[in-house]
């Protein structure tokens, strides 16, 4: 059971090494980066790769860690207790299973994504510790104790909002998906659209990469919205030629909607334009 | 096994615990690293290095202790590095050098001649390090240092993509920039910042309380639904920029702080000041002379339960302190020492932000009275600064 990379993403050497030490360890493995590198999809892809069903635990900045093991629906008993249902002696119709329970109950042992831990509360990686670590975890309302029969693999991903607490580190492998460097970017480009021109990903890149090297920027574009932004190039049909002679600095590329989010940003750059404009006159 | 470097790592306070030793371990055995370095070290990496900060002073101790090992490993295949082509280093220079500083080397005795040094200098340092095939080096020892070009890691031809192999991936030290505080941006800020956020429920009483109805209907015998306001930051911030002068060196910086913060707090007060606080600040600094507030008044307005940041780089003659009337912009009638006093003295959690690099503090006399001034509450405008400063104010 190897991780290799899939057709569709590209894994560098070092994420495989960290991607397979956590699977033959049974360790979670988090993963940290600029926004838009790969984090999600990766456990996606991982989980294509193998086989295998992924579980989707979204954090949010409400996201309790009981909600992850299981929750008691109070009000539904209550509504019941007065309406006189017959449901409401058993404690355990009540009991909603969350997405750490699916994950542990699942035979196939899934991979289980943990979504951006960060948002939640600080206490929040604290208190999945001894869940993660021994994958078990006890019900208190039917005093029964949920353990994992197959260890699903668990990818965590991390925004860096806040600090991880040590104890919850020291128990993972970690990753930090840097910036992928130009040859790196081909081979993605290449995997999401094979075929689109090869000069027009030379343009496109250059232009890019000169975008990334503009200081004062908000919000760098990263991957994703590269390859955003080839996918629109190529159903506007823009020449390549449209993208030359316009280094980053002298013009706003075409279609910059989908690189920049924001409009200082943009603002910033139809300023730039206009400053060499007036002095290339 | 990997015991020295264990500990070496513990030396140069990379925080790794036994815990993880014991899992990189565990993953050797099983034969995760395979038999190649590059992989060993990714493993090691991924194992023990828990925070991408630290990434950089990993590599470092990774390539300081398996470096003989590595050259072993690694044979001759190496493209030999001895020629270095003329335009890399005028590439160089142009990418590190300004204006004035390209003025100072024509003054040195021209190009060519540097140049040459320059070259020089870059095969000797490969010489005595690595064996003439490494990119690694002191920076301290050269004399181009002084010109702000760094000879240290791999810029270096970095865009020759032939000698990509010949440079150890710990060796190139990608995650420089990621080291400790060097970067900073609004949003690092707002994550800085966001330590200080004290939970308080104030207001309407829209959010239905749970438990509280579960309380209230098992006492009453019906269904009791109970309400309670949802939660809001509340910790209350007066800030004080210092502006003009020696900030100038400091806007872009001094701007991120002030837009993370600006929106991180709901309840946020602001004046400006220039060089130390006196008898009067200001709400727009294009009207500081006709639009002044009373220090007084501001330290009326605000309780002491604000908090109280001060930011400025506290550069200044000592005078413009200790004695009346050394204000540069007007005649003051008690020294800043004392307006400073009187602001401390009211507001009981307060913190100075200081964009002036740590180090250099003791140079000034002037920081280091306002240093004093303020109990040792003086913090670097870094990450690690505002992370101090958050664990201050919240005491």
């Amino acid at each position: 059971m190897k991780f290799q990379g899939t057709e569709n993403y590209v894994a560098t050497d070092d994420l495989m090494v960290a991607v397979n030490a956590a699977i033959t360890l049974q360790r979670p493995l988090l993963v940290k980066g600029e926004p838009g590198t790969g984090k999600t999809v990766l456990a996606e892809e991982i989980a294509k790769s193998l086989g295998k069903k992924l579980i989707t635990w979204s954090i949010k900045s409400t996201t309790r860690a009981q909600q992850g093991l299981y929750e008691y629906d109070a009000v539904s008993r209550l509504r019941d207790s007065q309406l006189g249902d017959a449901r409401v002696h058993n404690i355990a119709n009540y009991i909603v299973k969350g997405k750490l329970w699916e994950a542990f109950e699942d035979e196939s042992a899934p991979v289980l994504l943990i979504d951006e831990i960060d948002k939640a509360d600080i206490e929040f990686p604290n208190d999945l510790l001894q869940e993660l670590d021994r994958m078990e975890f006890f019900v208190y309302e039917t005093q029964e104790t949920i353990k994992a029969t197959n260890r699903p693999i668990v990818i965590i991903t991390s925004n860096n909002e806040k600090e991880l607490p040590d104890a919850f580190l020291r128990r993972c492998f970690f990753h930090y998906i840097r910036f992928p460097d130009a040859d790196t970017m081909n081979q993605i480009i290449e995997v999401h659209y094979p075929g689109i021109q090869k000069r027009l990903v030379a343009e496109a890149l250059t232009l890019f990469y000169d975008m990334r090297d503009v200081s004062g920027l908000k919000k760098k574009p990263s991957t994703s919205e590269l390859l955003d932004w080839l996918k629109l190039l190529m159903a506007e049909d823009l020449p390549p030629e449209a993208l030359r002679a316009k280094d980053a600095k002298t013009a706003v590329p075409p279609l910059h909607g989908a690189l920049l989010k924001n409009e200082q940003d943009v603002h910033l750059f139809e300023r730039l334009a206009f400053m060499t404009r007036r002095e290339g006159r | 096994m990997f015991t020295g470097f264990f500990y070496k790592l513990k030396e140069n306070r990379v925080p790794v615990s036994l815990r993880e030793y014991l899992t990189l371990l565990e993953a050797v055995e099983k034969g995760l690293a395979g038999y190649s370095v590059e992989d060993f070290y990714y493993l090691a990496r991924a194992s023990l290095v828990k925070d991408e900060r630290n990434l950089d002073k990993f590599d470092r101790v990774f390539s300081e202790h398996f470096k003989g090992v590595i050259d072993l490993a690694d044979g001759m295949d190496e493209v030999p590095e001895t020629d270095i082509p003329e335009e890399w280093l005028h590439k160089l220079a142009e990418k590190f050098l300004s204006e004035e500083e390209k003025a100072e080397i024509e003054a040195l005795g021209g190009w060519e001649k540097l140049m040459e040094t320059l070259k020089q200098r870059l095969e000797e340092q490969k010489g005595r390090h690595q064996g003439g095939n490494k990119w690694i080096g002191t920076a301290g020892t050269s004399p181009f240092g002084a010109y702000g070009y760094n000879p240290e890691g791999v810029r270096i031809g970095q865009d020759k993509s032939r000698h990509r192999r010949a440079v150890k991936v710990w060796d190139k030290r990608e995650f420089k920039n990621l080291d400790d505080s060097v970067e900073i941006g609004t949003r690092n800020i707002k994550v800085a910042l966001r330590r200080l956020r004290k939970w308080a429920r104030t207001g309407a009483a829209d959010e239905l309380d749970l438990p509280g109805t579960i309380t209230s209907t098992a006492r009453q015998g019906w269904l009791d639904v109970q309400m309670r306001p949802e939660r809001h930051n509340s910790v209350k911030v007066l800030m004080l920029f210092d502006i003009g002068g020696s900030m100038d060196d400091h806007i872009k910086v001094c701007e991120e702080l002030f837009s993370a913060i600006k929106t991180e707090f709901k309840h946020l007060e602001y004046y400006y000041f220039h060089n130390c606080p006196y008898e009067g600040l200001w709400k727009d600094n294009a009207r500081r002379r006709s639009d002044q507030v009373s220090t007084w008044d501001v330290i009326n307005t605000y309780g002491s339960d604000y908090k109280l940041v001060i930011v400025g780089d506290a550069t200044m003659s000592p005078y413009e302190i200790t004695y009346p009337g050394g204000a540069v912009e007007h005649w003051n009638e008690e020294a800043g020492a004392v307006w400073m006093q009187r602001l401390l003295d009211h507001f009981d959690h307060a913190a100075w932000i200081n964009p002036q690099a740590e180090n250099w503090w003791p140079y000034h006399q002037s920081i280091q009275i306002m240093h004093q001034l303020m109990a040792g509450r003086m913090f670097p405008l870094t990450l690690d600064g505002l992370d101090r400063m958050t664990g201050e104010l919240n005491r």
